[in-house]
């Protein structure tokens, strides 16, 4: 009964709710519209962070990632490689060797990680090769081919089939260096990632600084289902102790982070509207309470508890916030239904957006989590809202509260 | 027996400069089945009594036994339930939740009583037939006229099955035909289900229906008057 009265006293005063509901739906709709749109931003930003750059685990020797020393190597890489193989839900394996080193056209010259690869191995793991904008993966070019990215390329002022020279240190520490012809540009949306890494053939590579071509830092591991990738993770880490097995929440770290980041940042704005919405709400409830008072004292004087003359203030706050907040939602999520199918394009806005690896084409994705999250936001907005405005109803005592002309 | 034992009640209302002196010393008691009116002129104390009487104010000294519990001596939650349970209220105005229908206004502090469903409607509907609203149940307090509204206010008042009614001069908003009303059903409800009305008038033939007449003047009670003679029933 109490909820009864509570939800039709919302309609007592249809325009000043209507006003209320309307800035709370509006307000919902943009946080809402905000969510899956971040969402969509972050999870594309994700999975191509996954499936073009650092693939599901990576397996290295111990200590390679704090100085790349080229002797950092896994010993036994290919029995390594076949039991990898053969592990259900391993669909693709590819072991790299890895080296820090100069690169320079005919103008100019400058720090990248070359990795060397095998094509057909390195196509199960990740999907680079399928982002070149000119040229072939390692194809076309008989000796010593080599794939850069678009960004690297403007920066050496180089075209396909151009020379650029590779400066390394070899096995014996001595320096070598050797000319590649380009035979790829690669186009993603992670400008540092096209600046800061080059791929070679394998055997190119290791015949450069003199070691065996069958000498691997690193491997790569892909999986059929990305939901098996923790799991398979802490199986392979007990499995090779000797070993540096790492998912690529770990060997990214940054690409870890990017969800969480997404979220907070959708809830701090959803916050900031909703204390906004806040201060309206309280204003709405206390215009009501001054109007009802006398109503309210007969409430209590007919033996309604304070407990309950309050509950149900809270209760008449809470639903009209919740009115507007899930009109907002369905609004939000109807706009992120529009634009689910054909993405928003930022490119006019978004210049520097792509050096951080972050597409200018948004599709928005939707998540149960934030629905669940806004709500509750919503539903603790009327909660807190209506705090100060019911306690001002508990001070008048029945008999003013009637007495009051 | 005595429900209602008022003794020696003081009312001092010193908020602003002036002190009121609303009910000064009025000692009363009340019988079961009483129907009686307080009357007097504007500011003579017959809205701060009744109030006391309900618990709705405290006194500034003197006492109110209502079958033996001191009223004032209840702790606000106690004496919220107390006045549910015991004592039915019919204000001058505003006594109705707008937005609940006249069944479910009656209804209302059965519902607080936890009643069952069963036990609510029935009473409902033979209290709404016993104020002649039958009918008239389904409509809102803004579609019935005041004298209707005060008769759903009277059979709410009777819901919880109090032990006395208070009513502040109900038919002060009515015209003449619906005080009429107002008054026979009262009557009628006041003999049928033998619960004590207490109500206060300053209108002639309001007194006139009364049984018991109790005069204040300046707060103090100037004549008590018992009509006991009833030829007519029993
Ligand atoms: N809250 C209050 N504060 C101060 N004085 C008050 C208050 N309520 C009532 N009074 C005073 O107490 C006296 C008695 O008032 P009360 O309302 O009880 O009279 P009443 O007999 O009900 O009058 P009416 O017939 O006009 O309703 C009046 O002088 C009034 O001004
Ligand atoms: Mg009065």
């Amino acid at each position: 009964m109490i909820q009864s009265i509570a939800w039709r006293n919302i309609w007592r005063s249809p325009l000043r709710s209507g006003i209320i509901i309307a800035a709370i739906s509006v307000g919902m709709a943009a946080g809402m519209f905000s969510a899956t749109f971040t969402k969509g931003w972050m999870n594309q930003r994700l999975e191509a962070g996954i499936e073009t750059e650092a693939s599901h685990i990576r397996i290295q020797a111990p200590l390679f990632d704090e100085n790349y020393d080229l002797k950092e190597y896994i010993p036994d890489t290919e029995s390594l490689i076949t039991s990898l193989s053969s592990i259900d839900h391993v669909n693709g394996v590819s072991p790299h060797l890895v080296i820090q080193s100069m690169i320079a056209s005919a103008e100019t010259g400058t720090g990248v990680k070359i990795v060397g690869i095998d094509a057909t191995a390195e196509k199960s793991v990740t999907n680079l090769y399928s982002k070149l904008g000119e040229g072939k993966y390692l194809e076309g070019i008989k000796r010593n081919p080599i794939v850069i990215g678009r960004n690297l390329a403007k920066k050496l002022k180089v075209k396909l089939r151009s020379k650029v020279v590779i400066t390394v240190q070899d096995a014996d520490g001595n320096i070598t260096g050797g000319a590649f012809r380009v035979s790829g540009i690669f186009d993603i949306t992670n400008g540092m990632y096209e600046e800061g890494n080059v791929f070679v053939r394998k055997e190119d590579l290791a015949r450069l600084v003199n070691m065996k071509s069958s000498t691997t830092h690193e491997i790569l591991v892909h999986l059929d289902d990305t939901e098996l990738i923790d799991e398979m993770a802490i199986q392979l880490k007990s499995q090779y102790p000797e070993l540096k097995v790492q998912s690529w929440k770990e060997s990214m770290p940054e690409l870890g982070y990017i969800n969480e980041i997404g979220n907070l940042y959708t809830y701090i704005f959803v916050i900031i509207i909703l204390l906004a919405l806040g201060f309206g709400i309280v204003n709405t409830m206390m215009m009501v309470i001054l109007e009802r008072i006398k109503e309210i004292g007969m409430l209590m004087a007919v033996g309604m508890s304070k407990l309950r003359v309050f509950s149900m203030l809270m209760l008449e706050t809470v639903m009209l916030t919740l009115t507007g907040g899930v009109l907002g939602i369905l609004i939000g999520l109807w706009a992120t239904y529009l634009t689910m199918e054909n993405g928003i394009d930022l490119s006019m806005y978004s210049e520097g957006l792509e050096n951080f690896g972050y597409s200018p084409m948004v599709y928005p994705v939707l998540e149960m989590e934030s629905i669940i999250v806004i709500i509750l936001l919503v539903i603790a907005t009327g909660i807190i809202a209506s705090i100060y405005p019911a306690r001002k109803a508990l001070k008048y005592n029945p008999a003013d509260a009637i007495r009051t002309d | 027996m005595n429900i209602i034992e008022i003794k020696e009640l003081h009312k001092i209302y010193d908020e602003s400069e002036v002190k009121v002196h609303a009910v000064n010393n009025i000692s009363l008691n009340f019988e079961k089945g009483e129907f009686a009116a307080i009357v007097g002129p504007s500011g003579s104390g017959k809205t701060t009594l009744l109030n006391m009487l309900g618990g709705l104010d405290k006194p500034t000294d003197g006492n109110i036994l209502i079958d033996n519990t001191n009223l004032h001596k209840l702790r606000s939650s106690e004496l919220i339930r107390f006045r549910m349970m015991n004592i039915g209220f019919v204000f001058q105005a505003y006594n109705l939740i707008p937005v609940l229908t006249a069944k479910e206004n009656v209804e209302f502090i059965m519902h607080l009583q936890n009643k069952n469903k069963k036990e609510r409607e029935e009473r409902t509907m033979s209290l709404l037939k016993a104020v002649g609203l039958e009918g008239r149940e389904n409509s809102r307090p803004s579609k019935l006229s005041g004298g209707q509204q005060q008769r759903v206010a009277v059979a709410r008042a009777l819901a919880s099955k109090p032990k006395f009614v208070l009513a502040d001069e109900p038919t002060a908003n009515l015209d003449s035909k619906s005080t009429e009303q107002l008054l026979s059903i009262m009557e009628e409800l006041n003999k049928q289900e033998h619960i004590t009305f207490i109500f206060s008038t300053h209108d002639q033939r309001v007194v006139n229906k009364a049984r018991r007449v109790i005069t204040i003047e300046d707060g103090k009670v100037i004549s008590d008057i018992r009509k006991d003679v009833e030829s007519d029933s029993k």
